[in-house]
């Protein structure tokens, strides 16, 4: 970049990188900002339609119905950011909410219940990773059949049953409130954890080294990376993540079908992508999803407040998740068409 | 010496393995419930087979590309249902109308899915997955959440799929018609060709003048195509269009796919291995009940079919990569 104020003439216009207007510019073609502005403008509308949106009690109770799904989108960011996707990670849960309904019914406590599920999921990833960091098979094909995999052996020995008896105090996880305010426990660790990934990939190497995955596995293998290792264990906390988000929704709603979060896999890459991390890799932070999951998660609070059909919901959902690709990609045009204009003002 | 060479490089042949894998199969459930193999039976089998390889088809196209389309569940249920509802409407309209005009939907909402991919940009994988809520939704939307039922349906409408040509259902002859006709789209025409460049190699694709726009429109509305095709066949055959038609098919397609050897990087697969792929599936479907295994197995086994298939098919490219790898230093 040239010096601090560098005037720059082009087609007749002037165009100074520090100017006000042009870090405005950057700020404001920043996906966050988008985020956080359509945010913004969600609460100011949908409080101004219902008096029953902007509720302290009802703003954080609304928080239960998403929680599960926010704690499982965190370590998929480092999954997608990397170039990779699981698609099984709902049938993690079923799997993990299978073994501790299992668990339960043979007199396992509360203690016992929360080991076996953070294994089990931490496992179910793992078998994911070997697969496709082993064995080099693509994630896509791999998760797909863990898909069903996973759920089946939920299904083949529930079959249409369900475990319905869990200890008293397993009910804490996700139905508890810390303390005595009315701050869902499940959001309290989504915000801790949500902390600690984030820290993971903005401020460590590891986090780098994601990027550097993401952007060009090759080049990241050559500048010393271990790309494979470094793959399976995004794998592997998806997997814990998903043991922790199956405990939280097994304590929530105090049963165990095959059937449990069904579809939960694409609602979660949903948020992921809605909140900026590029499917094709290298791109995307923890504050952007985290935004988009409280994001996506009131809208529907407030729609369904409204009365709006659930219907309707997905197909907001899917427009979404279609609009969250093709903006950023228009805007990155209109940036390279900027950079360009910059650099050819330069030669002349 | 000679024979298991001749042996090996059969083996080698994914369609041929496949097929010594059906016979396998057929010849274990036979054993135990020797009506399995009755005639009646196979053509049981294959009707039921049909949709599914029809729709593993156009799905086979965009995987070549390297892409995936998870939407075809949704067309089939938004095309089915705008046939249902426009049959249940208007009963005396020929059935063959009604056919063409679901045919058409499907079509044009995989010509949504090109031009979002084609012209905005944007990876199949999050255009399908987001087309596949929203054509779902837009079901439920036409439909006003109500079910058209067989009472509602038209004889004629039926019949599109169930009745009788030269001893074999409609469904099953629209199977082969449309079995060739990507046989010879995939082999022989030059578009069919530029699908295989296009997943091979992108660049040098780009390079010999194939234009990765007008392919990647083609495959999806081609997808679309089929799924409009057995959407209509689906609520004609069942004789009943619900608002969850086909929910979980994207991925049934997929696993044909993967079965019948195509790699889902693109750029390598047949339209004969889908074929196979497709009916070894519908075969385990069918075998569960005759040999008293609960229904509820499916699920488990189809997937653990799924990655051993993959398995198989990673740990062949191996073999054949070392085999190269030896060629060249020796």
């Amino acid at each position: 970049m040239a010096s601090a104020k560098s005037p720059l003439m082009g087609s007749g216009r002037l165009i100074d990188e520090n100017s006000f207007k042009e870090r405005m510019i950057v700020l404001f073609t920043k996906w966050e900002t988008l985020l956080a502005l359509l945010f913004v403008l969600e609460i100011v509308v949908f409080s101004n339609i219902t008096p029953y949106f902007l509720d302290y009690f009802n703003l954080m109770n609304a928080s239960f119905t998403f929680m599960e799904k926010a704690v499982m989108a965190l370590p998929m960011i480092f999954v997608i950011m990397s170039g990779d996707i699981d698609i099984s990670i709902a049938s993690i849960i079923a799997l993990v909410s299978f073994a501790m309904g299992y668990a339960a019914e043979a007199g396992v406590d509360t203690a016992g219940l929360i080991m076996i599920g953070l294994s089990v999921g931490i496992l179910a990833g793992m078998f994911n990773g070997f697969f496709i960091t082993k064995l080099g098979m693509p994630a896509i094909a791999v998760t797909l059949a863990t898909q069903s995999l996973f759920r089946g052996i939920s299904q083949a020995v529930l079959e249409d049953h369900a475990y319905t008896t869990y200890p008293e105090s397993f009910a804490y996880f996700g139905q508890g409130y810390v303390g005595d305010s009315l701050i869902p426990f499940e959001l309290v660790l989504f915000l801790v954890l949500a902390v600690i990934m984030g820290f993971i990939l903005h401020k460590t190497t590891y986090g780098r080294q994601l990027y550097a995955i993401g952007n060009s596995k090759s080049a990241a293998r050559f500048a010393g990376i271990y790309v494979d290792r470094v793959r399976f264990i995004n794998f592997a906390l998806n997997g814990l993540f998903c043991g922790i988000a199956a405990i939280l929704l097994t304590s929530r709603i105090g049963s165990t079908r095959p059937n449990i979060a069904l579809n939960w896999d694409i609602e979660t890459i949903t948020l992921v992508v809605l909140g900026g991390v590029s499917i094709m890799g290298g791109r995307g932070t923890v504050p952007g999803v985290t935004v988009a999951i409280f994001l996506l998660g009131y809208l529907k609070f407030g729609m369904g407040l409204l009365n709006i059909s659930a219907k309707i919901m997905i197909i907001t959902t899917g427009v979404l998740l279609i609009i969250a690709v093709l903006l950023p990609n228009f805007l990155d045009l209109i940036k390279a068409k900027r950079k360009l204009r910059m650099q050819q003002v330069r030669q002349s | 010496m000679r024979l298991i060479r001749i042996l090996r490089a059969a083996v080698a042949r994914r369609e041929i393995s496949l097929i010594i894998l059906i016979g396998v199969l057929l010849a274990l459930v036979t054993m135990r419930a020797p009506m399995f193999l009755s005639g009646n039976n196979i053509q049981r089998i294959v009707n039921d087979t049909v949709i599914l390889i029809m729709v593993s088809l156009g799905q086979l196209l965009v995987i070549l590309t390297g892409g995936i389309d998870l939407s075809v569940g949704s067309i089939i249920a938004f095309s089915g249902m705008s046939a249902s509802l426009i049959n249940q409407a208007h009963p005396a309209i020929p059935a063959a109308l009604i056919l063409f005009i679901g045919v058409l939907v499907g079509t044009a909402l995989g010509m949504v899915n090109g031009a979002v991919v084609a012209f905005g940009k944007v990876p199949p994988i999050i255009t399908t997955l987001g087309t596949m809520s929203i054509f779902r939704g837009f079901t439920f939307v036409i439909s006003k959440g109500q079910w058209v039922t067989a009472h509602e349906m038209s004889q004629s409408y039926m019949n599109l799929p169930h009745g009788d040509f030269l001893g074999l259902t409609n469904l099953i002859w629209w199977g082969v018609l449309v079995s060739v006709v990507m046989m010879y789209f995939s082999t022989y025409t030059r578009s069919g060709r530029e699908v295989y460049a296009i997943g091979g190699n992108t660049t040098a694709a780009r390079f010999v003048g194939v234009s990765e726009r007008k392919i990647k429109f083609m495959i999806f509305t081609i997808s679309g195509f089929l799924s409009g095709l057995a959407g209509v066949m689906w609520t004609a055959r069942y004789a009943a269009a619900v608002n969850e038609t086909a929910t979980g098919f994207e991925l049934q397609t997929v696993a044909a796919c993967v079965i019948g050897g195509v790699s889902i990087a693109g750029g390598s697969g047949t339209v004969a291995g889908v074929i196979l792929g497709g009916l070894f599936i519908g075969i385990i479907n069918n075998a569960l009940p005759v040999i008293n295994l609960s229904p509820f197995y499916q699920m488990f086994i189809q997937g653990s079919i799924v990655l051993l298939a993959m398995l198989i098919n990673t740990l062949a490219d191996r073999r054949q990569e070392k085999m190269l790898l030896n060629r060249r230093r020796s």
